[in-house]
């Protein structure tokens, strides 16, 4: 079909939106609560556009077209209505900019910019609002919210629901809720489906600033596999842009000491996985199906909802950890530093890897092994605010005496990476203990099967003549219809974040599912890139280390962690 | 011939419209449910009997003098569209009608008529608050929904996707009761008008649907001879008329308020309509939620911008939600243009 937008025809398909069609042709409709992956809601009204013949304002994220329709985006009725509603959400948003993680991203700042905004045309009338916090990790804030909902919905889509709109009209607020058995697992999706950062991690960069002053302190960085192709989009790089080694330049310049790459723990991570899956299949009275743990927001929801699978959860510890332990220790003794003097900063993804750094079991010699955690969206605020241009950088590398990983490692960030990345490892290590009975055995390489953003993925695999079931949970909303079948799998995956870690809670705004599958792609194609070490296993320096640790019987301090139920 | 007709094309020929104020054609609307019914398993009746608008009591007068002719109407719903397809049949009522007359509804269900039809039958009482949008049909399908109290976006329209996602039909009190009247073939084209304020004789009376408010006022009784002016449509929601503009026909859901000019304060009538605007906004959009809001601020300040104050209500005429938002701009507007300038 075809329709008019401010006189101009264009062609149109039906179920289309008016916003999807203009935006499809390059032409300009603000929005503020629309998000592609979110129902519409049509409630902040700063898309209203006008239609010929009709007596209203139309949204333009709500109305879909008809053949003939004639749109009007900029008349004076729209302005006049669009300026006005900006307005009003402003009055209801007091800006904290000068600390605000969002200010060089910022829509609100944007419209302000594009639409001659008085932006204090209505006083404040949030100031009193109360700030929610979940744990260290995410957190409400009431005085910025612009009651879209978006939260409460990201939140339902998890199946959390944990959020609600609580009373109503002008008084309204985005509330926790009371019950019982509800808990927040500090996923963050909140906080990626918030137009105006009142749902956000809780930030810590503050802290990092303040460390990296800190003359005493040698403060080193790491950074977690999928944000090395996030960044970028920070800072106009293409979507799926691997910018690791323009990330080791940026943080050499922000004044890190030594830069690591967690892709180096994710291998950790994968030895110590998959010699226990190995464990448990050789085990007749071993706990199946064996689930990953390397998502804290997983495993809060396993100890909150589901304490009898705790049995289940590897007991390897997640990759920011591992990596963190071989700094504290072995880099460390090498290096002929004392530990406690040494700051790691973990940057990552995710909200909820704020909380599990926290956790007291993960401590080393007195002291968190990860001291702060900092977003992906921190990291790059921090950036923006030292004038650091990421996409201009040269690059360089990681501390030598650690590496950037094996190909098994740069697919952790997407789900069904890490199952991927533990069979690769788990197979070679079956054929390994085969081959000493003198037979032939040739272990896979690519597990196809467990790729992509589907809500849940599954395969029988064979290690060495054994059938193993496994599953992939993209997105902790699709684990309870697992739980009826779940005995019959020998290993599942489990990401709370659609999409794995790249689709995280602290990735950059926005996410959606088409970024998601872009940043996918980027991953997948550094695994490719790395045709001599695409098994954990292959990692010759993190092989010495796994060795040294076992010959130091340092497991239980370095590679292993436990959980408790926390809904008693 | 009349013998041929089923109720549809009955309430089509009779030319019924909703109830609540927007006028949408009842035959039109029971054409999208039955169409949906096709190709859907189930789907849901709602008897809306929220009377959510401060002051009208045509429902009040229905449920109590009524009552056996809108069960009536019901029945022949839920036997026009298939009893095995009808799942529930919800009685909707605000909490003072549930308290005063479901019980006398109960009694009628109990008879041997519609003891079958009483099965489905539920009662569900509307929220206090806020008050006003809980009686829009897509807000209520929201309520009975389990969901949150505000207006749904349509389309899809309730008959397409309504209650848990089925098609669902809501009408008014006063349509099932014209509905029972129009398949007796006693349907005379009346509808209720409720008359409230500086009159003679209150209460809801039967008068042909299209009316002027004079023709109203005058075939009441009611017309004053004092200076007055009047409010039709409903009592917070509605357009204020001079007693020279009474040929306007009655909207809205058939109030006429009358108002002595001499003894009304304009100013707190004005500010009981903010007040009310300002707690029932349902707090989804923010022309409503925020201009609602912001009218009451600025109207309490002395000497305020009064530009702004009408580009707010402007703003909530293009850009609202739902119909409350405009009827504040249509209430306050009319206000403005026809009583206090004059």
């Amino acid at each position: 079909m075809i329709i008019k937008i401010n006189n101009k025809k264009y062609s149109a398909a039906k179920g289309q939106t008016i916003l999807e069609v203009a935006r499809e042709h390059g032409i300009k409709i603000p929005s503020l609560c629309h998000h592609p992956d979110l129902d519409v809601r049509a409630s902040c009204r700063v898309c209203v556009v006008e239609i010929a013949g009709r007596q209203k304002l139309a949204t333009a994220c709500s109305t879909e077209v008809e053949d003939g329709l004639e749109v009007y985006t900029d008349s004076a009725r729209v302005k006049k209505s669009r300026n006005l509603n900006i307005e009003l959400i402003f009055a209801s948003h007091i800006e904290k900019c000068a600390t605000c993680t969002l200010r060089f991203n910022c829509t609100l700042l944007d419209l302000a910019r594009d639409y001659g905004i008085k932006i204090t045309r209505f006083p404040d009338r949030k100031a009193k609002r109360k700030t929610y916090k979940f744990a260290n990790a995410v957190e409400i804030d009431g005085t910025q919210c612009i009651d879209c909902g978006n939260c409460v919905e990201a939140c339902h889509n998890q199946g959390i629901d944990f959020l609600k709109i609580s009373g109503h009209g002008h008084e309204q607020e985005i509330q926790p809720v009371k019950a019982k058995g509800s808990a927040c697992i500090y996923c963050g999706q909140c906080a990626n489906a918030c137009p105006v950062a009142a749902a956000q991690e809780q930030g810590q960069w503050q802290q990092v600033e303040a460390v990296l002053k800190n003359k005493k302190k040698i403060v080193v960085a790491q950074f977690a596999p999928s944000i090395r192709v996030s960044l970028g989009e920070e800072f106009g790089l293409p979507y799926g842009y691997n910018c690791a080694k323009k990330i080791n330049t940026a943080l050499k310049q922000l004044g890190f000491a030594y830069i690591f790459d967690v892709n180096f723990g994710a291998d950790i991570t994968t030895m110590t996985e998959a010699e226990e899956l190995m464990e448990r299949i050789n085990d007749k009275k071993a706990v199946f199906p064996m689930t990953t743990s390397c998502c804290p927001a997983w495993v809060a929801y396993a100890e909150f909802y589901h304490p009898e699978l705790l049995p289940n959860l590897t007991t390897a510890r997640s990759p920011h950890i591992h990596s963190a332990g071989a700094i504290k220790s072995y880099f460390a003794r090498q290096k002929g530093i004392n530990p406690k003097n040494i700051e790691v900063v973990s940057i990552v993804p995710c909200t909820s890897k704020k909380y599990e750094a926290a956790r007291a079991e993960l401590n080393y010699k007195g002291k968190p092994l990860v001291d702060h955690v900092l977003t992906t969206r921190e990291f790059a605020y921090i950036l923006k605010k030292n004038k650091i241009d990421l996409a201009k950088l040269p690059e360089s590398e990681v501390e030598p005496l650690f590496n950037d990983g094996s190909g098994a490692a740069a697919i952790y960030g997407a789900s069904g990476g890490v199952m991927e990345s533990a069979l690769r490892t788990a197979a070679s290590l079956a054929c390994a203990q085969k081959k000493t009975k003198n037979k032939l055995c040739v272990s896979r390489l690519e597990f196809k099967e467990v790729r992509g953003l589907k809500g849940f993925k599954e395969a029988t695999v064979d290690l060495a003549g054994k059938k193993v079931r496994v599953g992939v949970v993209n997105g902790i909303a699709h684990f309870e219809a697992l739980l009826p079948k779940l005995s019959k799998y020998h290993y599942i995956e489990v990401m709370a974040c659609p999409g794995g870690c790249l689709g995280g809670g602290g990735q950059p705004l926005p996410t959606t599912n088409a970024i998601r599958q872009k940043r996918l792609e980027g991953m997948y194609a550094i695994d490719k890139g790395k045709t001599k070490m695409r098994r954990a296993h292959e990692n010759k320096p993190m092989v010495e280390y796994y060795q040294w640790v076992k010959e130091n019987k340092l497991e239980s301090k370095l590679l292993h962690t436990k959980f408790k139920a926390t809904n008693k | 011939m009349a013998k041929t007709l089923n109720i549809l094309q009955k309430i089509e020929a009779a030319g019924l419209v909703g109830r609540g104020g927007a006028r949408y054609p009842t035959a039109s609307k029971w054409a999208s449910f039955q169409a949906s019914l096709k190709t859907r398993e189930i789907g849901y009746l709602v008897i809306n009997g929220a009377e959510g608008e401060p002051g009208i009591k045509k429902d009040a007068y229905l449920l109590t003098e009524k009552t056996e002719a809108v069960v009536n109407g019901v029945y022949l719903a839920n036997q026009f569209f298939g009893n095995d397809k009808i799942k529930k049949i919800y009685f909707f009522l605000k909490h003072e009608y549930y308290r005063d007359y479901s019980k006398k509804i109960k009694a009628v269900l109990d008879t041997k008529k519609y003891r079958a039809l009483s099965k489905k039958v539920e009662f569900f009482i509307k929220p206090e608050s806020p008050m006003y949008i809980c009686g829009e049909e897509t807000s209520i399908i929201n309520i009975i929904s389990g969901r949150r109290a505000e207006p749904r976006l349509k389309p899809p329209f309730p008959t397409q996707s309504g209650i848990h996602n089925h098609p669902t039909l809501v009408n008014n009190v006063e349509t099932f009761y014209d509905i029972s009247l129009v398949a007796a073939d006693t349907y005379n084209g009346h509808r209720l008008y409720t008359l409230g304020g500086a009159v003679k004789h209150r209460g809801v009376f039967s008068l042909p649907a299209v009316m002027s408010v004079r023709e109203v006022l005058q075939a009441t009784n009611n017309y004053q001879d004092f200076d007055f002016f009047v409010m039709t449509g409903g009592e917070v929601c509605g357009e204020l008329l001079r007693s020279d503009q009474l040929q306007a026909p009655v909207e809205g859901s058939g109030l006429i308020m009358v108002f002595d000019r001499k003894k009304t304060d304009l100013k707190k009538l004005l500010a009981y309509w903010l007040k009310f605007y300002e707690t029932e906004s349902c707090g989804l959009c923010t022309a409503c939620r925020e201009g609602a809001y912001r009218l009451r601020e600025l109207s309490q300040q002395t000497n305020y911008d009064q530009r702004l104050f009408i580009d707010l209500l402007d703003n909530l005429e293009d850009s609202s939600f739902c119909a409350l938002g405009s009827s504040l701009a249509l209430t306050v507007k009319s206000m403005m243009e026809n009583i206090t300038k004059k």
